[in-house]
């Protein structure tokens, strides 16, 4: 069944839509990953308009967010003072990263920009899980378990204007937060992902904050700043397709439940090292697209609104 | 169809005779609406000659144009730097038409003269309008060409693809292919009566193609409230992400 999206202005297969958002759905319920990070990329694939893509992408991140942020907030799981800084941060981060966008756009460059984001990032990512399955995989065949220092003092905490997160019992410099806040709100306007893969390890390894509280913060800087990105996107770009989200968010909330299900059956920590190669198989395509000569060297923009 | 045929010739025969000839022409359809479920759609175009007295002799040839609105566009070359194919280079068109089929009784190139195609503007080539300056490219026909190859591989622009069938010298009929990726808008459909590779009569009739009213509606308002359609999008993305995982846990519950 083809279906026609108003605003990409062409029509997909609803059931492809289903198949990618319920694909991702599965692997986020099974590993507790956003997901942003592969819908965008296999929306490009599928011949999504590359603008297009991003601004839904990032559409459908609040949709995969926003039940989780509250169950953590019901919780208490939310060190509410760090979310708010690193939602400060984010939301210039998504004005910076939108404005870039734009001017990209102008400049005929931002598929380039945006494929080489995620070529850069999906490398790292998939690189990292790669090396912490295989070494998760070492550890339980010998038997020891991890050890980690609970409290490191690093020089960026003693920068100035320090604040105190009862939450996770920290007393740093509000600079790294909003800058953590930054990088990821500018990732989430040029890649529309909610960047948790960036969030997450920034806040354990650079801020030092208890794991406890570091997936609802995270959720709740995630949430707002995919919203607000949204927003942006769509009054300055008209580029969120709200068919396409409504496919894509079914299929994947369905996709979620079954995931999270799978994940306690087989044994989610087995199976991340197949996440982390097709995070590198999808990281490899887009290179490949970029480095082999291509098909056809011309390509057409259309003055929008004409 | 046969009824179609027989109350043209009527038509053609009851009408009084003016000039020598004229076409008359209709469209099984001067609408189209882009539902959600949209794959294309074909329309039929169809006519007669009108004349007084007896067929003239030499041939008689029919061209059918199609031409979707115009749109301002910028054309795209990418070159290697530093190893990665990017965009370098970029041509201006001033108006090239987002959908463009010609079909006709014969290739073009035999039954148009040169002149009679530059004062009609039939050709794909001569429906494109080039920027007239402030290109910095050597080759910007390169662009133009590029421009027509990869619309002709996505099916907006056809040309000699489809044939306009002549029965009798009187009677013509032909089908135009709209695929499922084309814009809203205006549709003109132009109809040539050619001898001798000049055109001896022409007739003009349009097909409205707009959107279904849920997308036309969804369209309008992203473009002309784009704040309320950016929260209308958050809405849908926190009622079914909220009330999807609402639901499985009551389901579990």
């Amino acid at each position: 069944m083809q279906i026609y999206l108003p605003i990409a202005e062409t029509s997909v297969n609803a059931f492809t839509l289903l198949g990618v958002g319920g694909g991702v759905g599965v692997l986020s319920g099974m590993f507790g990953v956003g997901g942003g990070f592969l819908i965008t990329p296999l929306l490009f694939f599928i011949g999504v308009p590359p603008p297009v893509a991003v601004a839904t992408g990032v559409n459908q991140v609040v949709a995969s967010s926003i039940s989780g942020v509250l169950a953590h907030l019901k919780r208490k799981t939310v060190d509410l003072p760090m979310g708010w800084v690193l939602l400060a941060g984010g939301l210039i981060g998504s004005i910076i990263g939108i404005w870039f966008f734009n001017l990209m756009s102008r400049l005929g460059q931002i598929d380039l920009i945006v494929q080489l984001s995620y070529v850069i990032f999906l490398g790292i990512i998939g690189a990292m899980m790669f090396n912490e399955s295989l070494r998760a995989m070492l550890r339980t065949r010998s038997g020891t378990a991890p050890r980690r220092k609970r409290h490191t003092h690093l020089w960026v905490h003693n920068l100035p204007w320090k604040m105190k997160f009862r939450a996770s019992g920290l007393y740093i410099s509000v600079v790294p937060p909003l800058l953590v806040g930054v990088g990821v709100g500018i990732l989430a306007a040029i890649m529309g992902v909610g960047g948790g893969f960036i969030l997450v390890p920034a806040m354990i390894y650079l801020l030092g904050m208890p794991t406890k509280v570091v997936i609802g913060t995270s959720l709740f800087q995630v949430t707002f700043v995919a919203a607000f990105t949204t927003m942006m996107h769509a009054i300055t770009n008209q580029t969120v397709d709200v068919m396409l989200a409504v496919f894509l968010i079914i299929g994947g909330v369905i996709g979620a439940q079954i995931g999270t299900r799978l994940g306690l059956k087989l044994g989610a920590e087995q199976l991340r090292i197949l996440l982390a190669l097709l995070v590198l198989a999808v990281c490899g395509k887009i290179a490949f697209d970029l480095l082999w000569p291509p098909a056809e060297l011309y390509s057409i923009s259309v003055a929008e609104g004409a | 169809m046969a009824r179609l045929w027989i109350c043209l010739m009527l038509l053609c025969g009851a009408l009084p005779a003016q000039a020598q000839e004229e076409v008359v022409a209709g469209l099984s359809q001067n609408s189209v609406a882009l539902t959600v479920n949209f794959v294309g759609s074909d329309i039929l175009i169809f006519g007669g000659v009108r004349r007084d007295g007896a067929i003239p002799d030499g041939p008689l040839d029919v061209i059918v144009t199609v031409e979707g609105p115009p749109q301002a566009a910028t054309i795209w070359r990418k070159a290697r730097r530093a190893g990665i194919w990017m965009n370098t280079e970029s041509q201006d068109v001033r108006a090239a038409p987002s959908f463009y089929a010609v079909a006709s009784t014969a290739p073009l190139a035999d039954i148009l003269s040169p002149e009679a195609d530059l004062d009609y503007r039939i050709s794909t080539r001569l429906a494109i309008f080039e920027a007239r300056s402030g290109g910095d490219v050597t080759d910007p026909a390169a662009f133009t060409e590029a421009l027509i190859r990869i619309r002709q591989n996505e099916g907006l622009y056809q040309e000699g693809q489809s044939a306009v069938a002549l029965e009798r010298d009187t009677l013509f009929t032909t089908r135009i292919t709209l695929p499922k990726n084309i814009v809203e808008g205006s549709y003109a459909a132009r109809i040539f009566l050619l001898r001798d590779g000049a055109v001896v009569d022409e007739h003009e009739t349009f097909i409205e193609v707009r959107k279904a009213v849920l997308e036309r509606w969804l369209y309008t308002l992203a473009y002309d409230q784009p704040a309320l359609y950016g929260l209308l999008s958050l809405f849908v993305a926190v009622v079914f992400g909220w009330g999807a995982s609402a639901v499985f846990r009551l389901m579990r519950s």
